[in-house]
């Protein structure tokens, strides 16, 4: 479309900016395309993120819920006395507690039928439970005394909507008439649905209990772990780079030395936990599924993405800042710590809790040195003893979990994923806060 | 001819302050430098002229090594400060450049406060025993870099927060805290505007009293209104050495007067 112009000399002419020849139009329209394409890969990937975020959420809050039994008894010296008299002691202890469970219903007027056998499918046998409390400490035997008992996963399931009458047909664990004594129980307050304390402080427990299984133990292993990366990573790489990048010379053997730290930032982690294997565990002795092994062999997977962060990092910082010190006398070791490296330091740091927040998010080279879920099942009982006693991670602990039968188990490995997500989202929270803060000293 | 217009001009002899003989640099095989013989006076300006790549700053980067800093350079012959070989195996280069300041092409203040820009210098030497002495170098420092009136209020503010001009001088000041014998200033002026480069070659003149100032610059008529002597480079080679006027308006090398009517460069 060419417009006519007037201009100020009253000579008419073609405007050569508003004509849209063919060529021009082309450009436009391969420009609008190429935004819809981004547009679209970016709606893709958020759709992904949603849908990955709700799933997650959707599988994994269960398992942070347990379903619990409430029942307050009273067991007289008499009843003591006859349990302890008898050859089976848990059993006597859990026909007190069935009566006491009558007796409750009873009371509340819920007419349901029952017997031992149901109780033993819906708490297990908490005989042993009771029995132990009382022993104990036998001046409790007489008072009041409230047990809260942990439901089968199954009674769990129900509440979640993942166990129906349906699914119960042909299951010896749980039968569906089961389901109306729970029903039962609910209405009169005895059973419900509670916050999982256990989840987060607990250990791992056995394949057939996973309403007792808890990730605190792990957490523990993940933490200790986190403290030997942090201490052995943090100052090896930021030397190396430090050295690599302003005081080295460059030749044939440094570029070596960068080719090959390159390379290792992309060998796969399970080839480290190989290593780790061969030299920490047969070589140089240290314990089996120790984190303080755990720490060495994912340092060793960290240091490279350190390095190489770092290394950009103290590249990005302007040469004329060098110039200006080495200009008033530093020397060249004044330079880098006094001016340099603080410079650089924002970068270092993001770096360094990134290679973190991927070593905490590492599986295979631990199940290569023995770091796997059902060893984590107590607490070590030092601080020191926390790097040599035998423990688990995080993600290894999920990967167990996740591989157990029992869609109990399933449902804790969602939930550990939930609290590996919230561990990495405040790393990554706490690395943008200290950027930020470190730019601002500027 | 160039119309300059020259400033009273000091010619009365000072002494020697810098002389160097027989300077050879070598960028890795590249000759840099070729044969450069010159003696620098004290308490005067002296400004290196030349075409670009003609090895003007390469030569002053020699009289503080800053040079060393770069791997493949390589300085051959005799460069002496008051006498002493600063080449020397026994002179530390740091020591040096603390008593031969630099003033670079881009103002390069550190991403510090006003006050720490340069405090930094004393602190690093040890120049000041306690906190009032560093004031008072600070002050007198910035005194000196006639800066002290516009910043005197916000010493604690970041150096970067000043303008182009400011930070300028704000290196000079720098430079000066170290009490040097030589101030050593790489084409000052070459991003600023004209009002702070005013103000700069009015500072620089200033600091003629003090110092022995050797500037490098691009533009000639800088080198007329500042400097008391002048060295003509080209192609690595110091073509002529003289009074400022005499070079601008007598040159005696046939390339001197095609550099500076501007037939080459």
């Amino acid at each position: 479309m060419a417009i006519k112009n007037q201009t100020s000399r009253g000579v008419s002419h073609t405007s050569l900016l508003s004509i849209r020849d063919g060529h021009t139009q082309k450009r436009n329209s391969a420009e609008k395309r190429f935004r819809i394409y981004g547009m679209v890969a970016l709606s893709i990937g958020v759709l992904f993120l949603i849908f990955l975020f709700a799933s997650i959420l959707r599988s994994g809050l269960p398992a942070f819920t347990q379903t619990v039994m409430n029942v307050e008894f009273v067991v007289s010296q008499e009843e003591f006395d006859k349990a302890e008299s008898k050859m089976l002691k848990t059993k006597a202890y859990q026909d007190i507690f069935v009566a006491a469970l009558s007796a409750e219903l009873a009371r509340r007027n819920l007419d349901v039928a029952f017997d031992n056998k149901a109780i033993e499918r819906i708490v297990g046998k908490p005989g042993g439970t009771i029995r132990s409390y009382f022993t104990e400490d036998p001046s409790r035997v007489g008072q009041p005394a409230t047990f809260e008992l942990a439901a089968s996963s199954r009674v769990d399931g129900y509440f979640n909507g993942r166990v129906t009458r349906e699914t119960l047909v042909d299951s010896r664990f749980l039968k569906a008439t089961d389901l109306d004594l729970v029903d039962a129980l609910q209405a009169g307050g005895i059973i419900r649905q509670a916050f999982n304390w256990n989840f987060i402080t607990g250990t791992d427990s056995g394949v057939d209990n996973p309403g007792g299984a808890g990730l605190g133990a792990s957490v523990i292993g993940s933490f200790f772990m986190m403290l030997v990366v942090l201490f052995l990573s943090l100052p090896i790489g930021v030397a190396a780079s430090i050295y690599l990048e302003e005081f080295a010379p460059r030749n044939r053997w440094t570029d070596f030395i960068e080719v090959n730290i390159s390379n290792l930032a992309a060998v796969p982690s399970i080839v480290f936990g190989i290593l780790g294997l061969a030299v920490f565990i047969q070589f140089a002795g240290l314990p089996q599924s120790a984190p303080l092994v755990g720490g060495l062999v994912l340092t060793l997977m960290t240091l490279p993405t350190i390095i190489i962060s770092t290394r950009a990092s103290l590249a990005a910082v302007p040469p004329s800042i060098r110039d200006a010190a080495l200009g008033v006398g530093a020397s060249k070791m004044q330079s880098v710590f006094h001016h340099v490296l603080p410079l650089a330091m924002p970068g270092i740091l993001t770096g360094t809790i990134i290679g973190l927040a991927q070593a905490l998010g590492e599986t295979a080279p631990l199940l290569l040195i023995g770091m796997v879920g059902f060893v984590a099942r107590e607490y070590p009982e030092g601080f020191l003893s926390g790097f040599t006693d035998a423990n688990s991670a995080m993600p290894a602990q999920i990967y167990t979990w996740a591989s157990r039968a029992d869609p109990g188990f399933y449902e804790k490995a969602w939930g550990g994923i939930i609290i590996l997500l919230l561990f990495l989202i405040t790393m990554n929270a706490i690395a943008i806060i200290l950027r930020r803060r470190f730019e601002r000293r500027w | 001819m160039l119309d300059v217009t020259t400033v009273e001009r000091d010619v009365a002899v000072n002494n020697v302050k810098i002389s160097a003989k027989d300077v050879q640099v070598f960028y890795g095989d590249n000759h840099a430098i070729k044969d450069v013989t010159v003696e620098i006076e004290d308490k005067t300006v002296t400004a290196f002229i030349g075409p670009s790549g003609c090895g003007k700053s390469t030569f002053l980067r020699c009289i503080n090594r800053m040079n060393d800093t770069i791997e493949v350079c390589r300085v051959l012959g005799d460069i002496r400060i008051d006498g002493e070989n600063i080449y020397d195996p026994k002179i530390d280069p740091v020591q040096l450049r603390a008593k031969v300041g630099m003033v670079f092409q881009k103002p390069n203040p550190f991403p510090k406060s006003i006050y720490d820009n340069v405090a930094y210098g004393p602190r690093i030497h040890g120049l000041a025993r306690n906190k009032a002495e560093l004031d008072e170098i600070v002050e007198r420092s910035l005194r000196s870099g006639a800066i002290w009136d516009e910043v005197k209020d916000r010493l604690q503010a970041p150096g970067t927060g000043l303008s182009g001009g400011q930070q300028q001088r704000l290196c000079i000041a720098r430079a000066i805290a170290t009490e040097p014998k030589v101030l050593l200033m790489d084409e000052p002026c070459s991003a600023l505007d004209p009002i702070a480069t005013a103000q700069v070659e009015e500072l620089i003149d200033e600091l003629r009293k003090s110092y022995s100032v050797v500037i490098v610059t691009h533009s000639m008529q800088q080198a007329a209104r500042v400097s008391q002597k002048t060295a003509f480079f080209h192609l690595g080679s110091l073509v002529e050495f003289g009074e400022t006027s005499k070079i601008f308006t007598n040159p005696i090398d046939p390339r001197t007067e095609s550099y500076i009517t501007g037939r080459i460069g």
